[in-house]
């Protein structure tokens, strides 16, 4: 299926962040590597894909082979090259970083394999004897494709629910732009789609068009992958105002569709995770000239990677440490009343006095971004039996049997907000159980 | 102050360093252009017989990486006419008084030797280096290492150059040979005042996968060729070796084969060359690699406090021995530094699908462990550990006395029980 997106889009802006390598400097990089026993970066990849096995191949210019090793363990391994923090998976698992040399890019040689294999359509996998089995799956973000994929392979039939128009999940609709764009993710959904015998059917909102009970009983197996929900509000005055977004909605809309950002001077983010830190840098970087993180907590219990800190502070992004965002209101007296004026409250400690002193920070704002966290999608599944939440996550077992008879989940409603590269890992073996299951002989079953 | 000077069989040079008779020293502006970098002397490129060349003539091998860390060749000797050369060694001689120019010289009857020898001569040169040695192409016509394989033939060849110069005779050997011995004996039979070595070795450098041809490619068709560069230090270092240690021999040695530096060029002359001679090096990266070789040289001979090469030359040789008269008592095990392992446990793979399964990985951390009880010693972690002195092979004091597989059978000493055999 091809999903057409409006060529003109703010995220086409944006450059790679990392560029991609050539073949001299992939063979030469590859050439670097200690081709470790039991190696600590395959050991980091939620995926597990033998990385010294597929760098070792691009050493010897077998590109096909490589891209093959790691489609076999993850195959959504082209986006995973351009999406996963490699500086704390594989790459900050490199026995390098012990000694003084650089750790082996391993994303960029991973980029390098699977960007190969899309241009020269080198195909890998067919779809395994038909089992006549049906698995149901909701949501069409990562973790579902990866785990139609893997059912596909066995051979049962597979029939995504997507309640957006797009699919792809976050990788179309949330990835930074200087890692991926939404064109080069539905490429990837394309790709893994064409092993035949997965539908989507988009537009359908599962407990609105189809019930649970519908689903359960017309499919052998089900797979919740449902992601996170709307983005969570601070519950403060004027979160209502025009020009205040949630983050997530509002990166969708700037990868999707051409915002007019002409009139915005000065922009807030609130929030310290990745989603901020990316909203941030994706501001900055669409030419807004003042930027500025509002985070209640210090640097120390920051939740976004520092690598994706120390990448905003030098593209220019400033941050106002231990504030809390009270009210966010229009500003009677600037020249244009439609500035926002955020009034916070915040804390510092001051050397001389050893108890916290409280601050009042007054900034300005044509737009605010709200990176505090996501809701969770509990309310679909109230009073379905067996599928059962702890602290907002979709519960299931190692293997992502939810405890309903059948019904599996995995990828952000399980891990409240994971890497793609989890929610693939967690879509394949959750295929890996529903097989198991299918077969007979599974308690899951 | 260190001296650099070396005299190889009464050919003075102002430091060790010697281009090879090969493509870097076919012309009179080339070799000029290498003493001014540095170099101490130049083999001039072979004169002789005519002789036309093919396209192509080289070949590199790709090692992890590394190009041109094998070399093959399968140029033949100059393809300029005699001539040109002999004006040109005549003028480089009287721009670079200091720097000797050994002439390397191939033909076939004896008129034609001592035409080439006297004209050499009156040139210039300062020696003469007989080219016994080039595996392809000229051997085919009874020259080069169809020369070099024949003792008797060696011998003869070498005593009529002898007979004919004035001037010191080095006789360069092929290695495509079972053993360098006769053939070192031969030369000196002929009367030669020393020999190089080794020349090229003969080879298929690769094969064109998608052609089915070997390279070099010329057209169709190709060669073996004369394998040649860092790889071949091995071979080198061996067949030197086993001339120095000779106690029939006892010539001196111009040391040649897969000298990349300094470092290369100490190992040669520690087995007994008394100056070394370079070709692929110069040919990968060009006449200033000489540089570090100096200076390298010097900082080595001033750590060892060495005052001339002379010092240098054969201190290796006398280690040089028998398997059978190492000392089988002599016990050393692994062991790992855990502060410098970095965890990557290439010698747990090592160990256990190439050696003797005793390096084992350990619960809970990445420093693996080491059974020193089956540990047989064989250096293969040692060898794959990319952290600079983090295994090291440390000798044990089993208490047993010296005892060689020698002593063993013919006196019956005892010798320590077998490790890693399981």
């Amino acid at each position: 299926m091809t999903i057409q997106l409006p060529s003109s889009r703010s995220e086409t802006a944006f450059e790679d962040f990392k560029l991609p390598l050539l073949r001299g400097e992939a063979i030469a990089e590859a050439t670097r590597c200690l081709f470790c026993h039991d190696a600590p970066c395959i050991q980091a990849c939620p995926t597990e894909i033998d990385i010294p096995q597929f760098i070792r191949k691009i050493a010897s210019d077998n590109v096909r082979g490589s891209a093959k090793t790691i489609f076999e363990s993850n195959i959504l391994g082209m986006s995973c090259a351009r999406v996963c923090p490699v500086e704390v998976l594989c790459v900050g698992a490199c026995v390098y970083n012990q000694v003084d040399q650089p750790p082996i890019a391993i994303g960029k040689l991973q980029r390098y394999a699977t960007d190969r294999a899309y241009e020269e359509g080198w195909e890998f996998f067919t779809a395994g004897a038909s089992t006549g089995k049906r698995v149901a799956l909701i949501g069409a973000g990562p973790a579902s494709l990866a785990a139609a994929h893997e059912l596909r392979r066995f051979g049962h039939a597979c029939t995504i629910f997507e309640q957006r128009t797009t699919i792809g999940g976050l990788n179309t609709t949330g990835v930074a732009p200087y890692k991926m764009k939404a064109d080069r993710a539905l490429t990837e959904v394309e790709w893994v789609l064409s092993i035949g015998g997965i539908e989507v059917k988009t537009g359908v909102t599962v407990g609105v068009d189809i019930s649970l009970a519908d689903l359960d009983s017309a499919f052998d197996a089900v797979f919740v992958g449902v992601g996170l929900g709307e983005d969570s509000s601070l519950g403060i005055a004027g979160e209502q105002l025009d020009g205040v977004h949630g983050a997530v909605a509002w990166i969708e809309q700037m990868k999707l569709r051409s915002l007019d950002l002409s009139k915005i001077q000065r922009a807030v983010v609130i929030g310290g995770g990745n989603t901020a830190l990316d909203a941030a840098r994706e501001v900055k970087g669409l030419g807004i000239p003042w930027v500025t993180l509002l985070y209640r907590g210090t640097r120390e219990v920051m939740k976004g990677y520092a690598h994706e800190f120390d990448a905003a502070m030098r593209e220019g992004v400033r941050v106002e440490w231990q504030c809390n965002a009270r009210e966010i209101s229009g500003n009677p007296f600037a020249a244009d009343p439609s500035r926002l004026y955020i009034v916070a409250c915040g804390q510092f400690e001051d050397h001389r006095v050893p108890n916290l002193r409280e601050r009042y920070l007054e900034v300005e704002a044509d737009l605010v971004l709200v990176a505090v966290g996501q809701s969770k999608l509990t309310t679909m599944f109230t009073g379905f039996e067996g599928i059962e939440f702890e602290e907002g996550r979709l519960r299931v077992d190692a293997v992502g049997f939810t405890g309903r008879p059948r019904w599996f989940a995995g990828g952000d409603c399980t891990n409240a907000g994971k890497e793609v590269v989890n929610a693939v890992a967690e879509g394949k073996r959750a295929a890996h159980a529903i097989h198991a299951a299918l077969q007979g002989g599974i308690h899951h079953g | 102050m260190v001296d650099l000077s070396t005299n190889t069989a009464g050919i003075w040079s102002p430091n060790p360093f010697w281009l090879a008779s090969a493509p870097p020293a076919n012309s009179g502006l080339q070799v000029q252009r290498a003493f001014e970098a540095g170099w101490g002397g130049a083999v001039w490129k072979t004169l002789g017989v005519a002789i036309q060349n093919v396209s192509s003539r080289f070949g590199g091998h790709t090692i992890h990486g590394v190009k041109g860390a094998g070399f093959s060749n399968i140029e033949l000797i100059t393809d300029r006419s005699l001539e040109v050369n002999l004006k040109e060694i005549a003028e480089t001689k009287r721009l670079f008084p200091r720097n000797p120019i050994i002439v390397s010289l191939m033909c076939e009857s004896e008129d034609e030797w001592r035409d080439l020898i006297k004209r050499s001569i009156d040139a210039g040169a300062d020696g003469l280096e007989l080219n016994f040695g080039c595996p392809h192409g000229m051997c085919e016509r009874g020259m080069g290492s169809a020369v070099g394989q024949e003792p008797k033939l060696n011998e003869r060849i070498t005593s009529w150059a002898v007979r004919h110069s004035t001037v010191p005779v080095l006789v360069k050997l092929t290695p495509n040979v079972s053993d360098i011995v006769p053939h070192g004996l031969a030369a000196k039979r002929g009367g030669a005042h020393g020999v190089s070595l080794i020349n090229t070795i003969k080879s298929i450098i690769s094969v064109d996968i998608d052609r089915f041809v070997p390279h070099p490619r010329v057209g169709a068709l190709s060669t073996n060729g004369g394998y040649c560069g860092a790889a071949v230090k091995p071979i080198a270092l061996h067949m030197v070796a086993a001339l120095a240690r000779e106690k029939s021999f006892g010539l001196p040695i111009s040391g040649i084969g897969g000298v990349t530096n300094w470092r290369d060029a100490v190992e040669v002359l520690l087995l007994g060359a008394s100056t070394v001679q370079v070709c692929t090096e110069v040919m990968l990266r060009g006449y200033g690699v000489v540089d570090d070789m100096l200076d390298g040289l010097q900082e080595y001979m001033r750590a060892h406090n060495f005052e001339s090469v002379a010092q240098i030359v054969g201190r290796a040789v006398p280690a040089f021995s028998e398997w059978g008269d190492l000392d089988l008592n002599y016990e050393t095990v692994a062991r790992i530094d855990a502060t410098k392992c970095i965890g990557c446990q290439l010698c747990v793979a090592a160990c256990h699908d190439g050696a003797h399964q005793c390096i084992h990985p350990v619960e809970g951390t990445r420093v693996p462990t080491i059974d020193e009880d089956e540990c047989v010693g064989c250096n293969l972690c040692e060898i794959v550990c990319p952290v600079e002195g983090c295994i090291e092979m440390t000798a044990v004091d089993n208490g047993r006395v010296e005892t060689s597989w020698n002593k063993h059978c013919q006196e019956g000493a005892s010798i320590r029980p077998k490790k890693g055999v399981h």
